[in-house]
C-alpha cells in the first residue's frame, strides 16, 4: 500500500497532504516489520549454515577424538588438491554430471518432449506417466530398484540372457555408467516437462512459416524451435546440473562410491571424510569445492540466458 | 493510525516469538533421564527396544516419579556413531547416558563427551563380577573407567557340512593353520563346482566387517598387529601385515572365493546368510558370533536344520603358532555423558539395568557373548543356544581392536588396500607401502616397524 492511497482513503487525517508522501523514519521503519521474521527466519537457517559451513571450512574441526577445533587457514583446501581420491572425485563428478545430466537427462527429455507433440493421446499419457513415476519415485528406492536391475543377477541380466545377448557387470566394471544410466533414468521427467511446456509455447505460425519456406524438419528445430525455447534450455541446464552435483542417495545405495572409487562422486567423498573420517572440517572444505564447481557452471548458462544472442 | 501501527507490531511480535521459543531448550526436569541407543534398521529386530523397556518398567516402579524417555536412533553403525557424536556435542541434546561401541569410547573421552565413573564402580558391588578385558575396553588412555560394558562378541568359522561331505571333507572340521584354510578351499572348488569355497570379507562395501573378520582375523593370527601398546605407536611395514595381504590375493586371484564383483557388493554379508548357506551354495566364512542369528525362528532366514548342517570351529593362527587359535572382539557399554543433566540418576539406572538377571536376559535375547563371570556360568545363558559355549570360551584367545581415536580411518585405509587387492588393482606388497604412508599420515607419524611381544 503506497502513502497516497493511505493518504486518499483516511482523508480526515491529521498530516497535511504533503507530509503524507514524505514517509518519516519511523513511518519507514513500521512498514518494513513485517519483512523482519521473513527476513530473521533467512539470517537464521539459510544464511547461518551457510556461513558456518564456511567457518568450519578453515578449521581443524572433528566429531570425536579433539576437544578443541582450531582456525588452519588454508591447510584443507591444499590437503585437497594435494589428495588423488579427491581429483578423482571431481572428475567422477564431472563425468556424471555430464553423462546424466547435459547429455543424459537434457538430450532424452527434449527428444521425448518433441516426439510427445506427434504421438497419439493415449500413448503420451502412458508414456508421460512412466517417465514421471520414475521421478515421484524417492531417491532411496529409484536406487534399490537400479541396483536390483544392474545387479548381477539383476533383471537386466535376465533379460539380456532371455534375448541371448552377452551379459553386463556394469555395476562392478564401468559403476560411474551405471549409476549415470539410473539418473537419467530417474531425471528424464523434470526436463521433459520442462520442454513440453516451452514446446507449447513456440508460435505455430513460425515453424508453418518457415515450413512454407521450403526449411525440412530438421533446418525447422534447429533454426526456429530451439532458438525460440533457449531460455528454457539454459533454465533447464542449470537446474539439473546443479541437482546432479549433488546426488547422494542414489548413488550410495547402488555402489556406495565403489568398487575402487571408481563412482566416488565429491558429495559420496565429503560425506565419507566428513561423517564416516569425522573429519568435518575437511568435508566441509570440499563441499565448498563442490559449490565452486556449481557456481561455474552456473555462470556458463547464466551467460547463455543474456537478451544480447536475440 | 495508531491501531494499525499497535497491530503491526503486535502481528509480528506474535509470528517472531514462538520461532524464538522453538530454538530455546525443551525444559527438562530434574526427574527425568534420556537414554539413546541403536536401534536396528531391520525391522525385525527389537532386542535393544525390549530389553530397555523392560528396565524401564521396572525402574520406573521402583523409583516412583522418576521417568526414563528412550531415544532410539534407528540408523546403521557408522551412521548411528555420527548421530550420537552430534547429540552428544551440544549439552541442549546431549542425552544422560549413551550406548557406546568401545572402539569408539577413547575418541568421545579424547572428545570430552563422557564422564568417568570410577568413583561409582568401586562402591558397585557387582563391578568384581566384569571380566578384565571387557573392563579394559572401557577404560580410557588416561586410566578411568568411562562405562559399563554389557556384552561382547567374539569371531569363528562358520562351514556347511553339506559341502564339506561332498568335498570329502570332514564334519568335525578343525582347521590348524592357514594352509589348512587354502587346501580345503581348493578341494571343494575341484569337488563341489558350483559352490563358492570360502568367504574373506573385503573392500569397503563391507565396512568394518572387512576390517574385522577379513582382515585383522588374519593379521592377529600372525606375529604381528596394528599397534604397540607398550610404545604407544601404530605398526607399519610388518611381515603380518603382507602376509595377511598376501592370502587375501590367494582367495581372490585363484577362484577360492565370490566373484570379486559378489565380493564387493554392499549385500554381501545378507547374501551369504540367507541364501548360500542355507542353500549349500558356500563351502566357510570367517563371521561374528552372532550369525545363527540369521537362522533362528525368530531370524530373517529361519531354518530348522542348521544345527545339523551348519558346523563352527576356530580361527587358526598362521603357522599353527600358539595359542593356534584367534579371534577379534568388539563390544558395547553404557556411558554417562558430560553434558547429562542428571548423573546420578543415570548410574542408578545402569546399576538396575546391570543385574545378573538382566544381564542373562539381554545376552540371551541378542546372542552377545557375556562380559560376566556370574552370567558366563549361568544355565539359562549356556543353554540358550548351541554355539554360545563355544564363542564365549574363545575369549580367551581374543584381540580387542586399537580403540583410539585414528581407529576409524586406520580400519578405512584397510578396507581401500584390501579392495585394491581383490580388484587385482595392486599387488600385496604396494597394497602394504600404500597402507604404511596412509597410516603415517593419519597419525603423524607416530609410527614403529616393532609389533611388540606376541599376545
Amino acid at each position: 500500500m503506497t502513502a497516497s492511497t493511505t493518504a486518499e482513503r483516511t482523508p480526515a487525517a491529521p498530516e497535511a497532504p504533503g507530509a503524507a508522501r514524505v514517509p518519516t523514519r519511523s513511518r519507514t521503519i513500521l512498514r518494513g516489520l513485517p519483512l523482519v521474521p521473513a527476513v530473521v527466519l533467512l539470517l537464521v537457517f539459510l544464511a547461518g549454515p551457510i556461513i558456518y559451513c564456511i567457518y568450519y571450512a578453515f578449521t581443524d574441526m572433528q566429531l570425536t577424538g579433539a576437544t578443541t577445533t582450531n582456525f588452519v587457514g588454508l591447510a584443507n583446501f591444499r590437503k585437497a588438491f594435494g589428495d588423488d581420491q579427491f581429483y578423482n572425485a571431481i572428475l567422477q563428478t564431472l563425468i556424471f554430471t555430464v553423462l546424466s545430466a547435459i547429455v543424459g537427462q537434457n538430450i532424452l527429455g527434449l527428444v521425448i518432449a518433441l516426439l510427445f507433440r506427434l504421438a497419439t493421446k493415449v500413448l503420451r499419457s502412458i508414456v508421460g506417466a512412466l517417465v514421471i513415476a520414475a521421478w515421484v519415485v524417492p531417491e532411496i528406492v529409484a536406487g534399490y530398484l537400479m541396483y536390483a536391475f544392474f545387479r548381477d543377477e539383476g533383471s537386466l541380466n535376465e533379460i539380456l540372457k532371455f534375448l541371448h545377448l552377452p551379459q553386463q557387470n556394469w555395476l562392478y566394471t564401468l559403476p560411474i555408467l551405471a549409476v549415470s544410466l539410473a539418473n537419467v533414468w530417474r531425471g528424464t521427467a523434470f526436463s521433459m516437462l520442462v520442454y513440453s511446456a516451452a514446446l507449447a509455447e513456440v508460435p505455430a505460425e513460425l515453424t508453418e512459416a518457415a515450413a512454407m519456406d521450403g526449411a525440412g524438419v530438421w533446418q525447422r528445430f534447429w533454426h526456429v524451435t530451439l532458438p525460440t525455447i533457449r531460455r528454457s534450455v539454459a533454465t533447464n541446464l542449470m537446474l539439473i546440473t546443479l541437482q546432479t552435483l549433488s546426488v547422494f542417495g542414489l548413488i550410495f545405495a547402488m555402489t556406495k562410491g565403489g568398487p575402487s572409487n571408481k563412482s566416488t562422486t565429491l558429495p559420496i567423498y565429503t560425506y565419507q571424510t566428513a561423517l564416516q573420517n569425522y573429519e568435518i572440517g575437511y568435508g566441509t572444505a570440499m563441499a565448498l569445492v563442490l559449490l565452486v564447481i556449481g557456481a561455474l557452471f552456473s555462470l556458463v548458462y547464466l551467460r547463455a540466458l543474456r537478451p544480447e544472442a536475440d | 493510525m495508531r491501531f494499525r501501527k499497535l497491530a503491526t507490531i503486535a502481528l509480528t511480535g506474535a509470528v517472531i516469538a514462538p520461532l524464538l521459543a522453538a530454538c530455546g531448550s525443551s525444559g527438562d526436569s530434574k526427574n527425568e533421564i534420556k537414554i539413546a541407543y541403536q536401534r536396528s534398521t531391520d525391522n525385525n529386530s527389537r532386542i535393544m527396544d525390549n530389553f530397555l523397556a523392560g528396565v524401564k518398567k521396572q525402574f520406573e516402579k521402583a523409583n516412583p516419579g522418576k521417568t526414563v524417555k528412550l531415544i532410539p536412533i534407528q540408523a546403521t553403525e557408522n551412521d548411528y556413531y555420527t548421530k550420537l557424536d552430534l547429540m552428544m556435542k551440544s549439552p541442549r541434546t546431549a542425552p544422560d547416558l549413551a550406548y557406546e561401541d568401545t572402539f569408539l569410547i577413547n575418541s568421545d573421552i579424547k572428545a570430552g563427551f563422557l564422564r568417568p565413573i570410577d568413583a561409582q564402580v568401586k562402591s558397585w558391588d557387582q563391578w568384581s563380577q566384569f571380566q578384565d578385558t571387557a573392563k579394559q575396553s572401557v577404560t580410557g588412555q588416561d586410566g578411568k573407567v568411562y562405562g559399563v560394558p554389557d556384552g561382547t562378541d567374539t569371531r569363528g568359522i562358520w562351514y556347511n557340512k553339506q559341502v564339506f561331505a561332498k568335498a570329502g571333507l570332514p564334519a568335525n572340521w578343525e582347521p590348524k593353520s592357514w594352509n589348512d584354510l587354502l587346501s580345503a578351499a581348493r578341494q571343494i572348488k575341484k569337488k563341489v563346482p558350483g559352490a563358492i569355497p570360502m568367504n574373506l570379507y573385503t573392500g569397503k562395501a563391507g565396512g568394518e566387517a572387512s576390517s574385522m573378520q577379513g582382515f585383522e582375523m588374519l593379521l592377529y593370527g600372525t606375529s604381528d598387529q596394528l599397534y604397540n601398546p607398550q610404545q604407544k605407536k601404530w605398526v607399519v611395514g610388518s611381515k603380518g601385515f603382507q602376509d595377511s595381504m598376501n592370502f587375501l590375493k590367494t582367495v581372490y586371484s585363484t577362484g577360492l572365493g565370490p566373484k570379486p564383483s559378489q565380493a564387493l557388493d554392499a549385500n554381501i554379508s545378507t547374501n551369504i546368510n540367507t541364501d548360500w548357506f542355507p542353500n549349500a551354495k558356500i563351502g566357510f566364512s570367517i563371521d561374528g558370533s552372532w550369525t545363527a542369528n540369521n537362522w533362528i525362528s525368530t531370524g530373517p532366514k529361519p531354518w530348522k536344520d542348521w544345527t545339523k548342517d551348519i558346523g563352527w570351529t576356530a580361527m587358526p593362527t598362521q603357522n599353527g603358532q600358539a595359542p593356534g587359535k584367534t579371534s577379534m572382539s568388539g563390544g558395547w557399554s553404557w556411558a554417562i555423558t558430560k553434558n547429562a543433566k542428571n548423573p546420578t540418576l543415570a548410574w542408578k539406572f545402569i546399576t538396575a539395568m546391570q543385574t545378573e538377571p538382566n544381564a542373562v536376559k539381554y545376552d540371551n535375547a541378542s546372542q552377545n557373548i557375556a562380559v560376566r563371570k556370574d552370567v558366563a556360568a549361568d544355565a539359562k545363558y549356556q543353554n540358550s543356544s548351541p554355539t554360545v559355549k563355544f564363542f564365549t570360551d574363545l575369549v580367551a584367545a581374543t584381540h580387542y581392536r586399537p580403540a583410539y581415536a585414528e581407529y576409524p580411518k586406520v580400519s578405512t585405509v584397510i578396507q581401500e588396500q584390501m579392495e585394491a587387492v581383490t580388484t587385482g588393482s595392486s599387488s600385496p606388497a604396494k597394497a602394504s607401502a600404500d597402507y604404511d604412508k596412509a597410516v603415517a599420515d593419519i597419525v603423524g607419524n607416530n609410527t614403529t616397524k616393532d609389533s611388540g611381544p606376541a599376545k
